[in-house]
C-alpha cells in the first residue's frame, strides 16, 4: 500500500467503517511507515481536540433570552394564522 | 489504533411525539425541542458564520423557520436533521449577506489538493492542549477552523463536532455521501496541517511558537 493510498482512506479509517482486510492492509501499513502513522495519530487528536474544546457554548443567559424570544414569536405566528413566517 | 468513538446522541423516542403536539400548535412541546437543541444549533451557526450576532439571530430564525414549516417535517428524517438544514441555510444565508464580494455556497468544491498533502509530520506533544491556556488554545482552534473554506468547515463541524453521521451530514446539508466524505477528509488534514504548527513536538523550550 502507497501513502498516497493510504490517506484517502484515513477518514474512512478513523470512522471505523473498513471491512477487516482493508483495515488489516492499513494497519500493516502503519506498523512499517512512521509519516502516515503521525498523520493518523494527529488527525485523530485534532479531531478530539475540537470535539472537546467547548468553542462557541451559548452562556445560560443568553440562551434564556434566545428562547423567550422564539417561543413569543411562535406564539405571535400562531395567532397570526398559518401563513410563512 | 482505535476508531474514535462517535457523540452519544439524545434519544429521540419521544421526539416525534413532541413534534406531533407542536403541529398541533402546542408552543410549550416545540419550546421543548428549542431546549434541547438551541446549543447545537448557536454553535453551527458560530462556526459558520463566525460572528456571534449572526449566530443569535440564525437561532431565532432557524427555530422560527421550523415552527412554521413544522407541517413539511414528514418524520422521514430525524427532527434535527431537518432542523440543521434549516440552520445551515439561514446561516449561508448570513454569511452571504455580510460577505457579497464572495461567493459562498457549499456546493464549491475548492481545489486545494495540495493542500491535503501532509507536509507536517513532525509528532506532537503527548499533551499538546495543555501547552496552551484555556483562553490561548480557544484563540488558536477558532483562527485555525476559520481559515478553511466554509463549506469544508460545515462539513467537519457536522461531522466530527456535532457527532451527525456521513448520511445525516449529507442529508443536511443536501451533498452526497462522496462529497461529505471527501470534504471532510480534507477538512481534518488541513486542520492538521495547521494545527501542528503550534502543537508539535519541540526539541528544547516551552512548545509554544
Amino acid at each position: 500500500m502507497k501513502c498516497s493510498e493510504f490517506l484517502q482512506e484515513l477518514t474512512n479509517y478513523l470512522d471505523g467503517v473498513l471491512d477487516d482486510r482493508t483495515k488489516a492492509e492499513l494497519e500493516d501499513h502503519l506498523a512499517w511507515c512512521h509519516n502516515c502513522y503521525v498523520v493518523c495519530d494527529t488527525t485523530k487528536k485534532t479531531i478530539e481536540i475540537y470535539r472537546d474544546s467547548q468553542l462557541y457554548e451559548l452562556p445560560d443567559d443568553l440562551r434564556n433570552r434566545l428562547r423567550s424570544a422564539i417561543v413569543a414569536k411562535c406564539e405571535a405566528h400562531k395567532k397570526a394564522g398559518p401563513q410563512e413566517a | 489504533m482505535t476508531a474514535i468513538q462517535q457523540k452519544v446522541t439524545e434519544p429521540v423516542s419521544d421526539e416525534l411525539a413532541l413534534v406531533q403536539t407542536a403541529k398541533s400548535g402546542d408552543v410549550s412541546a416545540f419550546e421543548e425541542l428549542v431546549r434541547r437543541y438551541d446549543r447545537n444549533v448557536f454553535r453551527i451557526a458560530q462556526h459558520i458564520t463566525q460572528n456571534r450576532e449572526d449566530a443569535e439571530d440564525v437561532v431565532q430564525d432557524a427555530f422560527l423557520k421550523a415552527y412554521s414549516n413544522l407541517n413539511q417535517f414528514q418524520g422521514q428524517s430525524k427532527f434535527y436533521t431537518w432542523l440543521v438544514r434549516i440552520a445551515v441555510n439561514e446561516a449561508l444565508m448570513k454569511l452571504r449577506r455580510r460577505r457579497p464580494e464572495r461567493m459562498v455556497s457549499l456546493d464549491e468544491d475548492v481545489k486545494t489538493e495540495e493542500d491535503s498533502v501532509p507536509r507536517e509530520v513532525a509528532d506532537w506533544s503527548p499533551n499538546p492542549e495543555q501547552q496552551y491556556s484555556q483562553a490561548e488554545l480557544k484563540e488558536i482552534l477558532t483562527k485555525t477552523i476559520q481559515g478553511l473554506p466554509p463549506s469544508f468547515r460545515t462539513v467537519f463541524v457536522l461531522r466530527d463536532v456535532e457527532g451527525l453521521s456521513t448520511e445525516e451530514t449529507a442529508e443536511a446539508l443536501e451533498l452526497s455521501i462522496p462529497a461529505v466524505k471527501s470534504r471532510l477528509l480534507r477538512a481534518r488534514l488541513q486542520l492538521r496541517e495547521r494545527l501542528s504548527r503550534y502543537f508539535q513536538k519541540r526539541d528544547s523550550g516551552d512548545g509554544k511558537q
